[in-house]
């Protein structure tokens, strides 16, 4: 496999998370192999590749909602292992917003928003309402804070799920596939609360098929294929200038 | 850009709605349905008249078992003269206010509670008085009161007291036995894998005996353990079993995407089973979690099988007596009457309960 240099681009500082020549299998099947990847803090990757790539499972695995079976991932200096007895502690860091939103539906949004600062962060229930407003007004829905998410549209469960996550103050944000799940028209609203995040210089990695978004945001686009890291290049050279053959393909059928 | 709708809307064809309507629509919809509509007519006719005969018109209420004997129609002589032994059995005659006073405060505590909004700490606190005062008014023995054996409790309190505990003590250890079940440290889920499949695997009947005849042999010398608690602990156990399969059920059928979301929240597993899981899967299983409760509520009548005298018992030894024989309808008709009236309330409460946890527009 090829891959270009990326810890010599950034010299200075120690990555926010480090993935070491790390394998996982499913039974047999060897779904990611021989992953490396260092991230800085702030740094906003892209990551994208054809389906059942291994790009949901490798960021799964930083937050340990899939376990790897050989190498190392060190996320905000703990490493992630069997035996690691609060993993809880490296999740809250570890904001996560899935394809299908996954918010609460018994609670209120507010509700969803409040749970992780008042259980997690033991934070007094009325300063957490106050930050899950604060962050309903950055993401556009504070009128809707009362509804239940079943009452709201697509694109606001999404815009919701990413408030959930930021109410917990997380050091590093996983976006899995956030608007595949959107109907077309609600995409947009999603993208610019994405791009708002990754201004204030959020540490993001972000699985996705939005090109575009990837040309504005991100710092670095990662290309995966059967499980392997293909290519890594910063934005504009890898749209103009894809190295690898598997690449060149890919991008030739999405864009 | 608004766009002016005409109201174009008339009203349906008469025969559509209103009493025909309804008539054409729920009773001869069809021509089965119209066969099944006349022949239940029928039978109706037939059946209801005679009913009523033999219940209101020629029976007796109020007489000795002699009288009866004499008459054509029911004799609900039977439960109205014996009603204080079919309700308390053997527990002294002249202390049967105590288990009357016992099942009001029963009854009234679970009328009060029906409304899970009002479920407060306080609430708990008063719930804690009321069994104490409860048991204390059972048992005696402190306050002045003649100490009863439990050996003599019988008839209503029984029954209530047996489903009663059952069910409370059931629901939260069937839930525990479920969450083991998924429990990823194997000597746990082994346990309850075992548990479970076990108790299942043997009628209700056998863990009563086992509790009455054969654990007693297992103590040491002179240790005895309270024969109506032991029936309760079976009851208990047995019921727990069920319970856990029905959760588990609703375990699975939640959404995977739940789980990771607590857990990407950070949250304990205790707090992600607490607070997102569990509110959400025994929701789902209100139905058959409740079913399983009525058919334990039944199941209490079993304990006849270790010689404890639950309503239905008492009702039983009613007919033995050669005055009664032969009024064996009317005696569990009422009999049947107590047990449809709990059973319906349970069935009816369970209903508003999950009406009210419907949460608005599923996703």
């Amino acid at each position: 496999m090829k891959t270009t240099q990326s810890a010599e681009e950034k010299p200075n500082g120690q990555p926010i998370i480090e993935i070491i020549e790390m394998h996982k299998w499913y039974d047999e099947f060897h779904v990611l192999k021989d992953i490396n990847l260092q991230v800085q803090p702030q740094e906003k990757i892209v990551v994208c590749g054809p389906s059942g790539s291994g790009k949901s499972t490798m960021i799964r695995c930083i937050n340990r909602l899939e376990e790897h079976q050989r190498g190392k991932i060190i996320v905000n200096g703990t490493e992630l292992t069997r035996d690691l007895k609060n993993i809880e502690k490296v999740r809250a860091e570890v904001g996560m917003v899935f394809q299908h939103f996954n918010l609460f539906p018994h609670l209120t949004i507010l509700d969803n928003l409040t749970l992780g600062p008042i259980w997690v962060r033991k934070m007094p229930k009325k300063e957490a309402e106050e930050l899950a407003m604060h962050y309903l007004e950055i993401v556009r829905i504070p009128e809707q804070a009362n509804k239940y998410p079943g009452q709201v549209s697509g694109g606001q469960q999404q815009r919701v799920a990413i408030a959930r996550s930021l109410c917990m103050k997380p050091k590093i944000m996983l976006f899995d596939e956030p608007t595949s799940a959107l109907d077309p028209e609600m995409i947009k609203e999603v993208l610019d609360v994405m791009v708002d995040l990754a201004k204030e210089g959020m540490t993001m990695i972000v699985v996705t098929h939005e090109m575009g978004f990837a040309k504005t945001v991100a710092d670095r686009v990662i290309f995966m294929d059967f499980g392997e890291i293909v290519e890594e290049n910063e934005p504009n050279a890898f749209f103009d200038n894809p190295q690898h053959e598997r690449t060149q393909l890919f991008l030739s059928q999405i864009l | 850009m608004s766009v002016q709708v005409e109201n174009k809307a008339i009203k349906p064809p008469l025969t559509n709605i209103g009493v025909i309507g309804w008539i054409r629509h729920n009773l001869f919809n069809g021509y089965l349905n119209s066969l099944a509509t006349i022949l239940i007519f029928i039978l109706l006719i037939q059946l209801v008249p005679q009913f009523v005969q033999w219940a209101f018109i020629d029976s007796v209420w109020f007489t000795s078992g002699k009288e009866c004997h004499q008459v054509e129609g029911a004799c609900w002589s039977v439960v109205t003269q014996n009603i204080r032994f079919n309700i308390f059995g053997y527990y002294p005659y002249e202390h049967q206010w105590r288990p009357l006073v016992a099942m009001i405060i029963l009854v009234s505590m679970l009328i009060y509670s029906r409304d899970w909004k009002k479920w407060s700490r306080k609430l708990g606190y008063t719930w804690l008085v009321a069994l104490f005062s409860m048991g204390v008014l059972m048992k005696g023995g402190l306050f002045g009161l003649v100490s009863v054996e439990s050996t003599k409790w019988s008839g209503l309190p029984l029954t209530l007291l047996l489903s009663f505990f059952g069910i409370l003590a059931s629901y939260p250890l069937g839930v525990v036995l479920a969450l083991g079940r998924q429990s990823r440290l194997p000597i746990i889920k082994a346990f309850c894998v075992v548990y479970i499949e076990l108790i299942r695997g043997v009628p209700l009947i056998t863990l009563l005996f086992m509790s009455s005849v054969m654990f007693p042999l297992f103590l040491p010398e002179g240790v005895t353990i309270d024969k109506v608690l032991r029936a309760q602990t079976a009851i208990i156990l047995f019921t727990a079993a069920y319970i856990a399969e029905v959760v588990r059920g609703g375990l699975q059928a939640l959404d995977k995407g739940q789980y990771e979301a607590a857990e990407s929240l950070g949250l304990t597993y205790w707090q992600k089973m607490r607070l997102i899981i569990l509110p959400q899967a025994l929701k789902i299983v209100i139905p058959p979690t409740v079913g399983i409760l009525i058919s334990a509520f039944k199941d209490t009548s079993l304990v006849v099988i270790i010689a404890l005298y639950d309503i239905l018992n008492t009702t039983k030894s009613i007919l033995n007596v050669p005055e009664w024989t032969g009024f064996s309808t009317e005696a569990y008709l009422f009999v049947a009457a107590i047990y449809y009236f709990c059973c319906y309330s349970m069935s009816r409460y369970s209903k508003k309960i999950e009406k009210e946890l419907e949460y608005k527009a599923d996703t």
